[in-house]
Parts: structure tokens; sequence; C-alpha cells
């Protein structure tokens, strides 16, 4: 089995933001479950540092947050994604885009090819 | 901006925040074990499961935290509640530490506000830095030499183009002039003439009531004074109601027309060590402009215009000036000073001293506590190994050391703080000190300033080498060395050795600069005076009421006199209208008939006394007589001359029967050559001198009785007042001085130096000495061993203590050494304070040398003594 790709600093608030985008509002457990779902169980993720993650964006306004009642009758707190979250997920969509795009140019380059 | 904000809400709100995490964990817990149970686990599986996903949940809190708080601040916090765990389980060393902290800080908070006062805040004026003083040729030359006659202030004002206005004070007003009469005691005050534009001049508005007016300023104009803020809340009790009350003043009626603020002291900032009570207004009149130099100038510069420029103006102007008025004035030569300078620059290199001396007082406190912070990580490296095992990283350990140093430091800092605001009080109130300013010395918000760097500075400063040898102490021996027999690391003891040979090369300096002053004071204590004080006081009597003859002055004078001289106990009396190392002034005295080249026509020191003053005050008469009761108008016109007025006027002749002219135009016998008296300072050797006789020139504005006594100062003034009663029933009671005061007034700003550099010196002395103490039996309790074994191989107590000694002076000798050199490169620049001995003086030296040697002698005794008393069995078995 392959090992589990560590998280890039940063990368863990774009998917939560991600995640509150598509999704509208969710809570903690909801959030880690749907990143394990859509990395298809390839990242290595430990569920408690998302908790980390939701508090920063929280602090910086990008996501807001009330406590509920989940769909199993457990009470937990939901978050949803604010107006200037969404501001940010775009700038920092394009801003993955590009890098991806850059490194996957980079690593596609072959022994021996002249540019 | 928003975030930083949120992290400092949330801070202050982390109990709530960890409950709302906590409960939020605990239901993804939950919602985590349902799923796993819907998916077919057991319910154990399902949460050993869901535990797994989730990792550990300590770590988890542990980034919440961060990701939301001050992470820097707690760990601040953290370390702070350790250290005061730390300082409070060692609260002996805690104590010393913070109490020697404190002495150093307080010392240096004191020197600082008193630089601050003197040097570093402005004058309480407005725009203090265009204030310019002027002074007639040189300051050493007497008050004649430096002040300028009022026709020339009026010339200047006009023809001047760099001042925006040039005001004056008469210079020559005297302590005491003033009597006041009419309401309580009569009491002598003091009162300063200044001219109209003063007060405006300078910024100052009364606090009461108005300034004067052009009609008050004119001769002979409208009687009017402004009282001192001093005098106003002593005699009249803060009456709000004093302006516009007449007061009796030498007999006369004078208005009151307003009351000074309390932060204009003229006498701190012109005359300091004296207290003014009044000002009253100085015509700018012919009359005036006949009394000669008179008057000290103020000028401001108009806006933009550098000093250096109105200096050029002026040295022509001045030229010009005296060149156009060669007979009816007299000569001119303006050399402009900033006002700050003239009023502070004299004690700055003093100041500059002090300021240095405290500085090596604080590092030898660094040196002493960075040395006991030593040995003490040494005792706690079993702590710190605990602490490195449980993960503390390397700069971890720093910070907590370095904030255990700064949190004594600060300590310290506040018992400093205390101690200066102590210090500071006790300055202001040395009423007797001739030191300007010295009554604005408080701990204001600079000085708190000051105090809280030099706390976080020396805190860091003292911590750091503790702080370093910190990684040096390796985790795997620290947690195995159980014994105390084992050799400690070289490179700690070299530190503490060379901790210790700092300690004392610094204080060595402090010694020999406080040395070198306190001889220079004891020399200048030492001086010949040419008279002498002991058992000589002075008191105040001028005749009373106005317009008497001479003969009429003549006959109080005589029974002032003869009463006086009644009294048992007393054993001569005579009178003088200026005392030494106060009021002076100086007439052209020529030898009549000389003509004399241009520049060296003769001047000398005027004082108007009666037969006896010679005597009372114990001045030596050389030759001839003294003068007389009856010289009087109708005999032959005197003088009595100093010897070195002898000299210049008479070279290699007897002067006695020859003629000097002074005081009337036909020429005075010479009766008598006195000895030479220092009338202006003590350091500073006397000019020509000549006694004119009181009854003969009556060109005097006040009247000292002195005499020369066995009673004891109280019962004298009684017995003076009460013999004196008939003659004048109006006698003021202050003022009654010895002439010893008048000595220790003129010495007080280098007592002032020498007290404190004195106090810092011994401080630095007792420092190095409990450094070296501390070092000493630090070695001797690490080496307790050892010392057994040597004592049971046969050394005996002697030799042990012989060795231990050696240790010692060893140590000393190398910081003398290095102290030695560094204090001969720095006295050089004490060479402006020093006065009869060179900045090398070998007494200095040697007399450090040897106290130094001795300390350091006793500091290791101590500790050598404890250990030739080990008992070699013990010793062995206490591992």
């Amino acid at each position: 089995m392959p090992t589990k790709l560590d998280l890039l600093p940063g990368t863990l608030d774009v998917m939560v933001l991600q995640t509150l985008a598509t999704l509208g509002s969710l809570h903690g457990y909801g959030i880690a479950r749907r990143i394990e779902q859509i990395s298809g169980d390839q990242v290595l993720l430990n569920q408690g540092t998302i908790y980390a993650s939701l508090v920063r964006l929280q602090q910086r306004g990008w996501i807001s947050a009330g406590w509920g009642i989940s769909e199993n009758n457990r009470r937990a707190k939901f978050y949803s994604i604010t107006k200037r979250g969404r501001h940010q997920l775009a700038a920092d969509a394009a801003y993955w885009q590009r890098l991806a795009h850059v490194m996957g140019s980079v690593l596609a380059l072959s022994p021996g090819e002249n540019r | 901006m928003r975030e930083m904000f949120a992290r400092i809400a949330s801070f202050f709100r982390a109990e709530k925040m960890d409950q709302d995490l906590d409960a939020e964990l605990a239901s993804h817990l939950e919602m985590a074990v349902d799923e796993n149970i819907r998916s077919g686990m057991s319910p154990k599986d399902a949460r050993r499961k869901a535990l797994a996903k989730f990792g550990s949940i300590e770590p988890a809190r542990e980034l919440h935290r961060e990701a939301r708080g001050l992470p820097a601040l707690d760990t601040l916090l953290q370390d702070l509640r350790y250290t005061f765990r730390a300082l409070r389980r060692d609260a002996g060393f805690t104590t010393f530490a913070i109490l020697i902290v404190g002495l150093g800080i307080g010392a240096s908070s004191t020197v600082f506000s008193v630089v601050n006062a003197l040097l570093l805040r402005p004058l309480p004026f407005r725009d203090p830095g265009q204030l310019v003083w002027f002074v007639n040729h040189n300051e050493s030359n007497g008050l004649s030499g430096q002040t300028v006659q009022v026709g020339h202030l009026l010339d200047m004002r006009e023809q001047n183009k760099s001042f925006s206005g040039l005001a004056a004070y008469m210079a020559f007003y005297g302590v005491g002039d003033n009597k006041l009469t009419g309401q309580g005691e009569p009491e002598r005050l003091t009162s300063v003439p200044v001219t109209e534009n003063f007060f405006p001049l300078m910024g100052v508005q009364p606090q009461l009531g108005r300034q004067f007016t052009a009609e008050e300023c004119k001769w002979n104009g409208p009687k009017a004074v402004l009282l001192s803020h001093g005098l106003w809340v002593r005699r009249f009790a803060s009456d709000p109601g004093i302006v516009g009350r007449a007061l009796t003043l030498d007999e006369t009626p004078v208005t009151v027309v307003g009351v000074m603020p309390a932060s204009f002291d003229f006498g701190s900032i012109f005359a300091p060590g004296t207290r003014i009570d009044l000002y009253s207004p100085f015509p700018l009149s012919p009359e005036t402009n006949r009394w000669g130099n008179t008057i000290a100038i103020i000028g401001r510069l108009k806006p933009g215009v550098a000093i250096q420029a109105a200096q050029a103006e002026f040295s022509v102007l001045s030229e010009q000036l005296t060149k156009a008025h060669p007979r009816d004035r007299n000569e001119l030569d303006a050399k402009l000073s900033p006002l700050a300078e003239h009023v502070g620059g004299r004690l700055r290199p003093a100041l500059l001293v002090l300021s240095c001396a405290v500085g090596v007082v604080m590092l030898i406190v660094c040196a002493n506590i960075s040395n006991l912070l030593l040995a003490r990580t040494a005792t706690r490296q079993k702590e710190i190994a605990v602490r490195i095992a449980l993960g503390a990283g390397r700069p971890r350990l720093i910070r907590q050391m370095l904030t255990e140093s700064v949190v004594l430091s600060c300590c310290g800092a506040a018992l400093g703080v205390l101690l200066a605001v102590g210090g500071t009080r006790a300055l202001a109130h040395l009423d007797a000190f001739s030191i300007p300013l010295l009554q604005n010395v408080r701990t204001d918000a600079s000085v708190l300033a000051f105090t809280l760097f030099v706390a976080v500075l020396t805190g860091l400063l003292f911590g750091l080498v503790p702080a370093l040898q910190v990684p040096a102490v390796a985790l795997h021996d620290a947690l195995k060395d159980t014994s105390r027999g084992s050799t400690e690391g070289k490179r700690r003891s070299w530190t503490r050795d060379s901790l210790v040979v700092s300690e004392i090369a610094f204080a060595c300096v402090l010694l020999v600069g406080a040395g070198l002053l306190m001889r220079s004071f004891l020399r200048v204590l030492d001086v010949n005076l040419g008279f002498q004080p002991e058992r000589a006081a002075t008191l105040r009597v001028d005749p009373s009421g106005r317009n008497l003859t001479q003969a009429q002055q003549n006959a109080y004078f005589d029974e002032v006199l003869r009463r006086t001289r009644d009294i048992p106990g007393i054993s001569a009396a005579g009178l003088t209208d200026a005392l030494p190392l106060g009021r002076n002034r100086s007439w052209g005295a020529p030898a009549k008939g000389q003509v004399y080249a241009k520049g060296e026509y003769p001047i000398a020191f005027v004082r108007i006394v009666s037969d006896g003053y010679v005597k009372a005050l114990g001045i030596p008469l050389i030759a001839g007589r003294d003068l007389s009761e009856r010289d009087t108008p109708t005999t032959e016109s005197v003088i009595v001359i100093n010897e070195t007025m002898a000299r210049r006027l008479f070279p290699g002749q007897d002067a006695i029967g020859k003629m000097v002219v002074a005081c009337n135009d036909n020429g005075r016998r010479v009766v008598g050559v006195v000895g030479d008296v220092r009338h202006l300072a003590l350091e500073q050797g006397a000019g020509s001198e000549m006694y004119l006789p009181i009854r003969q020139c009556n060109d005097w504005s006040s009247v000292e009785l002195v005499v020369r006594t066995t009673l004891p100062p109280a019962e004298l003034a009684a017995a003076v007042r009460a013999a004196l009663k008939p003659v004048d029933p109006n006698l003021a009671a202050n003022e009654f001085r010895t002439v010893q005061q008048l000595v220790d007034k003129a010495v007080s700003p280098r007592r002032f130096v020498v007290m404190l550099l004195g106090g810092f010196a011994v401080f630095a002395l007792i420092l190095a000495s409990l450094g070296i103490y501390a070092v000493i039996s630090y070695s001797v309790s690490q080496r307790t061993q050892e010392i057994g074994i040597r004592m049971a191989l046969g050394a005996t107590a002697g030799d042990l203590q012989s060795s231990i000694i050696k240790q010692t002076l060893s140590l000393a000798a190398v910081g003398m050494l290095l102290g030695v050199a560094a204090s001969w490169a720095l006295a050089r620049s004490l060479s402006g304070l020093l006065f009869g001995i060179t900045a090398t003086d070998p007494v200095t030296f040697a007399g450090m040398l040897v106290v130094l040697t001795t300390v350091a002698a006793l500091a290791g005794y101590l500790p050598a003594r404890r250990a030739s008393r080990i008992d070699p069995m013990i010793a062995l078995r206490s591992s």
C-alpha cells in the first residue's frame, strides 16, 4: 500500500473552504469525512487537526459557526462559508491551479528534451 | 488586523473556548462511532476505530490553541509562572539579587534624574534654546569683570540685529539686602532687580497680579515688587489678596503687584543655593549707568539666527561701543553662550564622571549576579536535564533563563525606583548646595522609562552568560552525575573567574576615580584660605533709617562695635560690606602718580571694612597696622592692601606709606599689608585686594558684623541681639551665619560629586568582595572531597588556607592589573575636576591597591578557614 500524502501547509484550509462552498453548512466531522472521501483516502488526515484549521478560518472571518442539531440528532457545531470566504477561496483556488499546472509542466520535462 | 483582535479575544476567553472545543470534539467522536456502528461494527470496535481516525486528542487541542490564541504570550506566562516558583524556592538568592540590583538601579536612576534635570531637560522658559547668556570679558574675573554697564545695554538693544530682545538683572543684589518690617518678626529678604522686559523675554507670567509697568521701571518711579512663590507661601500663607497690598521694605512702603509661579525659581538657575524672595524693577537710566558694571544680560535670539553669527556681530559691536565711550563707560567685550550651557555646563564634566561611575557600578552588579546565577545553574543541572528530557528545546530553556533574569532585574528595578524617589527627594532638598536646578530633580516619566530600559538591559546582560551555559550541560552527564566530588567543567570555572576578575577591575577603576576626587576635595579643604572660618560668625547690621550722614553712620558703627565687643566670649568684632566667597566687586586701584600701559591698569577687589574685621576673620596682618576707629573723614585717608596688591603696585619696595587711588581721587596712604584671602573660590588664588575704612568711604550696600567667639551659635545670636537692641530694635532675627557655612557652600558642588562617587565606590567594593567570596566559597564547596583527601594525606590546615588565599589573591591580582591599566587611561579624563594632585597620583593608586588586596584577602580567608576545618573523614564519606 502506498504511503498516504502528507498535507502541504495551507492545503487543508483550502479543502475546508471548498467543501463548505459546495456542501453548504456542515459540522467538523462531516467536513473531515468529506475530505477523506473526495481524496479517495489518499490524504493522511488526523481528523483532530481539522479543528485548528476551522478556528483559524473562523477568526479570519472566512467561515462562520453556530451550534445546531445533526441529521442523527446529535448536537454539533455547524460551519458555513462567508462572502469573504468565497473571495478567498477563489483566490486560493486560482493559486493552487497555477501551481499545479506549473508543477505538472516542470515534471513533464523528459531527459534530453531541449527548449 | 481582524485576526489579531480575534486572537487577543480568544486569549482572554481561553477557558470558554476550550470547553467549546471539547464539546465539539466529543460530538465529533459520537458521530464517528454512530457511523461505524451503522456500517456494522461492534460498539467497542467502532469507538476504537473512531479514536484512531481522529488521532491523539491532546495535540489537536494544542494545535487549536496555537491557531486561535497568542502562543508567544502563552509561553511567556508559563515561563513567568515557572520563574516565580523557582525564585520563591530560592528565597535567599532572590532577595540578595533583588537587593543589589535595586541598589544599582536606584543609584543609576538617581544620577539619571540629576543629569536629566541639569543637562537634558530644557530650562523652564519659553523656547529656552533661543536664550543667550552674556559675559563681559570672562567668567573668572569676579562680578565686576563679568557684568555690563547700563549704557552699553541700551546701545546694544538699539544697534543689534541678532536678538529679538535683551533683558538684564542687577547682579550686585545682596543676599538679605531688604529688611521687611511691619508684620511679624522683622526679616531680611533677598531681592533681585530686573529690567522691565525680563519676565516677558523669559516667557514667564506672574501667577497672580501683573508684571512691572514702564512707569515703575523709571528712576524714582512708584515702588513695586513681585513676590517669589516661596515667600508668598511662607510669609503670607498663600494669601490670594496680597496683590495691591503695601509692604514695608527698608522702612519704605512698597506695593506688591504680583506673585511669580513656583515653576520660576530665579535662584536655582542664576544663583544656585540662594533663596530669592522678591523681584523689583531695575531702571535703565543715567543714574544706574553711573554705577558702572552692574548688570547681567540675557538675550533672546531672533528665530533662525545662530549664536555664532550673533557672537560675530557682538564682537564688532563691543569694539565700536568701547571706542565710542572711552571715558564715560567701562570696556565692553560681550561673550555669548547658550543660557543652558551657562547654567548646567560647569557641572557637565562632573555629571559625566558620575554617569560613567554608575554605569560601572551596574556592570559590577551584572557580573556579580551572573556569577550567582552560574552557581545556581550548576546546582539546577538536574532540573534542567529533566526539562530537556521532557522535550524542552534549548531555545526554550535559554528563554526561560533570560525570563528569570529579567524578572529578577525588574523586581530590583521596582526597589530601585523607590530608592530613586527617596534619593531625588533628598537631593532636591539640598538647599545649601550651590548646584543649579537641583530643586527640579525628580523622578518623572523619563526617569521611569530610563529605569525600565536599564532593568531589561541589565536583566539580559547578567542573564546571558548563565543562559548560554545551558546547552553546555550535557543531558546524559547531568543525570548520571550524582557526586559533588567530580571536578566541574573547565569552561564554567573559567567564566566564573573572568567575571570576578572583571568585577575587581571595575571596582578598581571606581576606587581610583573616587580616591582622586576625594584627595582633591581634601586638598581643597586644606587650602590656606587666608582667613580662619572656625569660630567666626556674621550678622547683617545695616544701619536703619535713610539718609544718615557719614557722622551719624559712624556713630552707629562705633556703638555696634563697642556693644558687641563688650559681650563676654567675643574676642574680636568688625564690620565689612563683603564676606569671603560671596559677593565681590573690583575697582581700578593704581598707585598714585603712576602711568600704566593699556591693559595693565591695576584692578583690585574692594572690601569696605571697619577696624577689627581683619582680626575677627583671622586674616594675618603682615606689616603696618589695622584700620582704626580714628580713621574718619576728618583724618588722613588710609587703606590696607593685601600682599599681592603690595607686590603688584610696589614691586620690590615697602608698601607702607605709599599712596593708592581708590574711592576718592586724592589718594590714600597705605597703613597696613595683610595676607591674601581666597575670596572668589577655594580653588582660585587671590588677586589684588584692598580694605577701605568704612568710616571714610560709604560706597557700601550692606554691612555685616563679623565676630570671633567661643560661644555656640545659638547663644551668640541671642547675646548679640540683646546687646544691639538699644541701637537697633528692629534687628532681623534670621541670618546669623557661621563663616564655616560660607566655606561649606563654596565647596558644596565638589562635596556633592565626592559624596556620590564615594558611595558608588564603596558599593562597588562591597559587591566585588562578595563576588570574590562567592566564587572562592563555591570552589571550596565543590572541592570538599579533594580537600578531604589532601588532609587525609597529611596537608595541614595552614597549607590549605594559604593555597586558597593564594588562589584568591591571584584572581585579585589579575583584576587589579587590568583595573590599574584602565584607571591609568581613564583618570586623565578626570583632570578637570582634580585639584592639587595629578591624575596619576601615586598615593591614590597605592591606597586603592592596599584596600582591594586587603578586601580580597579577607573575602578569601573566610572560605579558606571553613575549608581548613573540614573533617577529612566526613568529607570522604560525603558522597
